[in-house]
């Protein structure tokens, strides 16, 4: 066992024949180091931490999560999918299950844990993102902070070494910005293994570790926060950081 | 510069609408000159129409079992629902037999209110599914418990319409989602199979798959092996109301957005957990008003049942009036009553629909 809790070597994923969207990645991610990935729309980066739940198959290359490689062994993909959270864009909350429901879901049927139990687990999760007041009510009578920060919650509730975010703040209305990123520093404070994909560059200065800079299905930088922002390597990422920080 | 402070203005009630009547007719029925010209005309269409019904309908109309009055009588006959009645309501069923097919309906219709109302949605409910069905067919069928034998070619009237609609909706639904997921298969061999099922039942008119059943299946069975023409009759219509039932469904379970599917992977849901959890309540919640339709026209298609001599309520209706020249005359009096039959279980059964729309969609209220 390495101390790497994620690895890809020399990934590489098409969309249909000729979209190249991974491009020999290769990724080493240490067991609670929190990472954040950027870049321009299309440059692979939710393609990226896609893969590494198997939502997204990757066609050449190795990707190995907490000892287990994924491939197309079912076992092995349920195995990881325990292991590895997951906060997408538009929440994905379900809307015809309560907020406290939502969060049982899980625990209670793959998990196999009394209801009592799941409910004990989701008010804890709940009251960690602030929001245990609204445990009864639908996801669709939540604001969009609140929905984001209930499907955190939900994705907590499995006790994942790995967290995956996949822009969790791009549908959201400017005001609601602050309250998901507070829950997610909290997090990042945990010592969690984070992966987030975010033009948040507030919120990488404040927590990452790394930042990864991707373009066109490649990593084409990654440093830490400091050095990445303050001294970019490559011409691309520091035409990047002018557009999104230069207003 | 000195900053202002944001006075939020107090919410305020909304204004009551308080137009009475007249203000309201002229709104909306005379608004302005098309308006008031299309009220006026359909006005006058009611005014021609109405009042001659209602005279044909209730004032110059014979209630007797009198078909002498009924001849020479300018109204409708009601007469003739009166006197035919049981034959109507039970079929070919012995007459003397008749309170069997009376007491093994109640049961069903009870069956039927039971199974939807809320309270009883249990794991219960399917035994008492089961046992209901299990009184239907001993009292009916007879042969056992000293009663005497009726073989199903002699079932007919409400109990069978009854019978075919329920059974063949209570089957066809499951059926229907089985295909319907089949049809969204990653394996080719589900899916075609699937397909196919689905195009050549709805490429053959009910007709065709019920001649098929009652007249075309004895002949490819072996020798001496046969199965009753009721079940044959019963299985035909189930299938045939669940190709038209899994396209429905289908179009709900593409309505399922995709992130909801992914959520659920993420959090280790099989796949039948995903299908049972997540998107078939909410593919079926848009897709009642669809799937009521299919059970609506599944109810009235019990009626084709007739082409191969099993008597339900259209065909008994006829048989009543065929049979007798006296009364052979007053059809439309005949088909108004079965008519109206038919509109109460299907305007139950659309209220019903509203009733669950309601339920379904009780997490997108504010």
């Amino acid at each position: 066992m390495s101390e790497h809790i994620i690895t890809f070597d020399k990934v590489n994923k098409w969309y249909g024949n000729n979209f190249h969207v991974l491009r020999d990645i290769d990724l080493q991610v240490k067991t609670g180091e929190r990472i954040v990935v950027c870049g321009p729309s299309g440059s692979g980066k939710s393609t990226l931490i896609r893969c590494i739940n198997r939502l997204e198959e990757h066609q050449q290359g190795h990707l190995t999560v907490d000892g287990v490689e994924l491939t197309d062994d079912v076992k092995a993909i349920d195995d990881v999918r325990k292991k590895v959270g997951m906060v997408f864009q538009q929440f994905n909350l379900f809307p015809h299950l309560t907020v406290l429901e939502n969060l049982t879901l899980s625990p209670m049927w793959v998990g196999k844990m009394p209801k009592k139990e799941a409910e004990d687990r989701a008010m804890a999760q709940l009251e960690r993102v602030r929001i245990a007041n609204q445990a009864g009510k639908y996801p669709l009578q939540l604001s969009g902070g609140q929905q984001q920060r209930v499907a955190i919650a939900r994705a907590l509730c499995l006790k994942p070494k790995i967290m995956l975010f996949d822009e969790p703040t791009s549908a959201l209305d400017p005001e609601m910005i602050k309250e998901v990123l507070d829950v997610m520093i909290e997090m990042a404070n945990q010592g969690i293994t984070m992966l987030c994909v975010t033009h948040e560059m507030g919120f990488a200065k404040a927590v990452a570790d790394r930042v990864i800079f991707m373009d066109q299905g490649q990593i084409v930088e990654q440093n830490n926060p400091h050095d990445f922002f303050n001294n970019p390597q490559s011409e691309r990422s520091r035409d990047f950081l002018s557009k999104i920080l230069g207003h | 510069m000195t900053a202002t402070t944001f006075e939020p203005i107090a919410a305020r009630p909304a204004p009551v609408k308080t137009e009475g009547l007249i203000a309201w007719t002229r709104a909306n029925l005379f608004g302005n000159t098309s308006t008031a010209l299309g009220t006026i005309a359909i006005a006058l269409v009611l005014l021609a129409i109405v009042p001659r019904f209602f005279s044909w309908a209730f004032i110059n109309a014979v209630w007797a079992k009198d078909y002498d009055a009924c001849h020479t009588a300018a109204g409708a006959c009601w007469g003739v629902v009166a006197e035919k009645f049981r034959i109507i309501i039970f079929g070919r069923y012995p007459f003397e037999e008749q309170w069997r097919p009376l007491v093994s309906t109640a049961a069903l219709l009870g069956l039927l209110v039971v199974s939807c109302m809320r309270a009883f949605w249990k794991p219960w409910l399917a035994a008492l599914w089961i046992a209901v069905l299990a009184f239907y067919f001993t009292v009916m069928y007879g042969g056992s418990l000293g009663l005497s034998r009726v073989e199903t070619d002699r079932w007919g009237g409400l109990p069978l319409t009854l019978l075919l609609a329920s059974l063949s909706m209570s089957m066809a639904f499951p059926i229907a989602l089985v295909i319907a997921l089949g049809r969204r298969s990653k394996l080719p061999a589900i899916r075609s199979v699937c397909t196919v099922y689905v195009e050549l039942i709805r490429g053959v008119p009910l007709i065709s798959v019920l001649f098929m059943a009652s007249f075309m299946f004895p002949l490819l069975m072996p020798q001496g092996f046969n199965i009753d023409v009721l079940v044959r009759v019963l299985a035909g219509i189930t299938l045939f109301a669940a190709a038209y039932m899994a396209e429905v469904i289908r179009g709900g379970l593409q309505a399922v957005p995709k992130g909801q599917i992914e959520a659920a992977a993420t959090l280790g849901l099989s796949y039948w957990q995903t299908q049972r959890k997540i998107v078939l309540p909410q593919a079926l919640a848009m897709v009642v008003p669809g799937i009521m339709n299919n059970f609506i026209s599944t109810f009235k298609d019990t009626s084709l049942v007739t082409i191969v001599s099993l008597y339900e309520l259209t065909g008994a209706m006829s048989l009543a009036l065929n049979s007798d020249a006296n009364w052979r005359p007053f059809k439309i009096e005949g088909y108004l009553f079965i008519a109206l039959i038919y509109f109460i279980f299907c305007f139950s059964m659309s209220r019903y629909s509203t009733w669950i729309e309601k339920q379904v969609n009780k997490s997108k209220l504010r």
